[in-house]
């Protein structure tokens, strides 16, 4: 689950992190009062969507010359001016796709003053299993491409997890980012706040970007960008506040609903596969016989056979969707349980294109005797070959 | 031979209580018996667990004490997710030799905690997020479909459940069979890596080719690709036939397993497939002909 920097620059402020005063407003109206809480001499109006790449972006609505999704302005007047032209507008950045982002939040924050911007991260490094900083002087700006092209300035930090982030662990840190005096001890402090907060809400990511020193050699958080661990989410409800649905896709949101991993992708060719693996191999081999899968879903090893019945609604409801591919191999999942979703499913919300269906594995016999008495019109599957050219044939003709 | 397990190896079930424990040990225990020695239950010890045909396993305590009442060597991890960590620690500080966690779900910090504990110990931890491992005809740990396995010569290794089951499937039609199915789980920080499970099959003499499927998302198949070539040097090699999920996947999207994410243009398919292929691999271009592929190879 991802949030908005407000969000995340909240949750570290909880944690000791300095941040810029600032207030986000959800309407138009609360602008002035937002802006007069701030002092001033200098206003940041910064657009709150789930994507990077926000100060480069471009709003659709605005021409070309228009300034991007993060504005400085330096007096009251011109940050009212910046919110009344970007609030509802729609952002594409290198992150959102061409379609874009409406802005539908906004954060106005205090001017800092830059000496340096830094890069700082947090995540779990998946060679080492641990949790690791990743620090570079070369803030502000896309670390990807700083990986690329000047690796030698990327420091890995790892830490170990039964003592957590230590003074040397920090210092080591602060070295990598050359601090000295007050910046320093100032950074230290935070690294190991930051590591405190990255393990007690089960982040996955936590981007710093930039991090600055500022002119009076302190340290200050800039942007900050945090993803949660989706499993460990029942452990944080207070976390879960801050989820904002309008950033998510409508179908996904019904799927998480009954934890079903689904994602929207642009093809015709619906999907229902158990097993992570699977799903994407299935989507794979649709594609070798010259289709697109409409959507990644996994139905999981627990499902029942109400999960299945909502599966097979979100796809259907895809209007994008012409054939649908069942394709089960049974372990944890039982055929006769998918069997029983999908019929009960179809008799629920009827079937208009072709669906074909493959079953393999666990209770597959009782799973093929389901659907063959149910009289639907299912064209059966012998192995995922033949179920991929079925369905392709089938919507391609 | 085959790796890991065989019809001798005892096995305690965490979780064994449950609806998911219960029916994937009555399937293990009608699997050429697999000997499933006892359960798990921090509140139902002393009592007794009974299958659905009447099969019954003594339940205790903890780990500690049915491991001293069976002499098991093996574990296997049915809790929630929640309480998954704690299940597998409970089962290192208990000395078992292999841990196999089936959960999906477990947090990645929650492993992150168990990684360090179980590095500094002498178990051995399959998953979590694993479908568990099979040795063919003679013991079954976990969820895999024990009815499309056949003896024989092809070691599987997987890092997802489902595909393992159709490289097992795929090898059986193709009449080759298979020493042992290895799933190492889809989650980013797991116990047992590719080149774990390659060396022991490298080492296995019954095993005479491999199919090894990975996913997009981090460089465990470029290690294994390297592994291999670097073994290959030393002059120990086996046909190999690979795959790999996800070519057409959206990058920074999860697809389902917390490990399978293309993100800051690392862990696409087409780096895997290319490490993959400089290693010697043969690798299948469609999930569905990775018994055909082998089979070619073989003949070749």
């Amino acid at each position: 689950m991802n949030i908005h920097e407000y969000q995340a620059k909240e949750v570290l402020k909880g944690f000791g992190a300095p941040v810029a005063k600032g207030v986000a407003i959800t309407s138009l109206d609360q602008a002035e009062a937002a802006i007069a809480a701030l002092p001033g001499p200098v206003w940041v109006v910064k657009s709150q969507i789930h994507a990077g790449g926000r100060g480069k972006g471009k709003f659709k609505e605005l021409n070309k010359d228009a300034k991007g999704g993060v504005r400085v302005s330096f007096s009251a007047d011109e940050a009212l001016a910046n919110v009344k032209e970007m609030f509802g507008k729609t952002l594409v950045t290198k992150q959102t796709g061409p379609a874009g982002k409406q802005v539908n939040r906004l954060y106005i924050e205090d001017g800092a003053n830059i000496d340096r911007e830094l890069y700082l991260s947090i995540l779990v490094d998946r060679e080492t299993g641990r949790t690791s900083f990743v620090a570079s002087t070369e803030g502000g700006m896309d670390i990807e491409a700083v990986a690329e092209e000047t690796p030698e300035l990327i420091h890995t930090i790892g830490i170990k997890p039964s003592a957590g982030c230590t003074n040397e662990d920090a210092a080591k840190i602060a070295d990598a980012y050359k601090l000295t005096g007050k910046a320093r001890e100032q950074g230290i402090e935070l690294f190991k706040n930051l590591y405190n907060a990255f393990t007690s809400k089960d982040m996955s990511l936590l981007e710093i970007n930039p991090l600055i020193v500022t002119k009076s050699n302190e340290i200050q958080v800039l942007d900050a960008k945090v993803s949660f661990d989706n499993n460990a989410l029942f452990r944080h409800p207070d976390m879960m506040e801050y989820r904002d649905k309008t950033e998510e896709d409508e179908k996904e949101i019904e799927a998480s609903k009954y934890d079903l991993a689904y994602i929207a992708l642009d093809g015709e060719i619906g999907c229902m596969v158990n097993g992570a693996g699977l799903a994407m191999a299935t989507m794979d081999i649709i594609k070798l016989y010259g289709a697109e899968p409409a959507n990644f879903l996994d139905v999981g090893g627990g499902a029942t056979t109400e999960k299945v019945t909502a599966a097979f609604k979100i796809i259907t409801s895809d209007p994008n969707v012409k054939g649908i591919l069942v394709n089960i191999f049974g372990g944890i999942m039982r055929c006769d349980v998918i069997a029983e979703g999908v019929v009960q499913a179809v008799k629920d919300v009827g079937l208009k294109v072709p669906l074909v269906v493959r079953l393999e594995g666990t209770k597959v016999n009782e799973g093929k005797a389901i659907i063959n008495k149910s009289g639907l019109n299912v064209i059966a599957a012998d192995d995922l070959d033949d179920a991929a050219q079925k369905i392709v044939k089938a919507v391609k003709g | 031979m085959a790796i890991l397990i065989n019809n001798d190896t005892k096995i305690i079930v965490q979780g064994l209580t449950g609806k998911t424990g219960t029916f994937h040990t009555e399937q293990a225990l009608a699997y050429h018996g697999t000997k499933m020695v006892a359960g798990t239950h921090p509140k139902k010890g002393g009592t007794n667990w009974t299958g659905s045909n009447g099969e019954t396993l003594p339940i205790y305590a903890s780990v500690a004490e049915a491991k001293e009442a069976t002499g098991a060597t093996a574990s296997v991890i049915y809790v929630p997710p929640a309480g998954a960590a704690a299940a597998i620690e409970e089962a290192i500080d208990a000395g078992i030799d292999l841990i196999t966690c089936i959960t999906e779900g477990v947090p990645v910090l929650d492993m992150v905690r168990v990684k360090e504990k179980l590095d500094a110990s002498k178990s051995r931890l399959i998953g979590p997020n694993s479908p568990g491992l099979m040795t063919a005809d003679a013991c079954k740990i976990g969820i895999m479909p024990g009815s499309i396995f056949k003896k024989g010569s092809v070691g599987v290794l997987s890092r997802s459940g489902t595909l393992t089951y159709e490289a097992v499937y795929q090898t059986t039609v193709a009449g080759l069979g298979q020493t042992s199915a290895v799933g190492i789980g889809g989650d980013p920080v797991k116990g047992t890596e590719f080149i774990d499970i390659l060396e022991l099959y490298l080492a296995d003499p019954d095993t005479k080719s491999i199919i090894m499927i990975g996913e997009i998302g981090g460089s465990a198949e470029e290690d294994a690709a390297q592994f291999l070539i670097d073994e290959a040097k030393r002059g120990r090699s086996k046909p190999t036939v690979g795959f790999i999920a996800g070519r057409t996947a959206p990058p920074g999207r999860t697809m389902g397993h917390a490990g399978a994410v293309i993100s800051g243009g690392k862990g696409g398919a087409d780096d895997k497939i290319e490490a993959m292929r400089a290693a010697g691999i043969r690798v299948s271009p469609s999930p569905a002909k990775l018994g055909e592929t082998l089979v070619e190879l073989l003949g070749s």
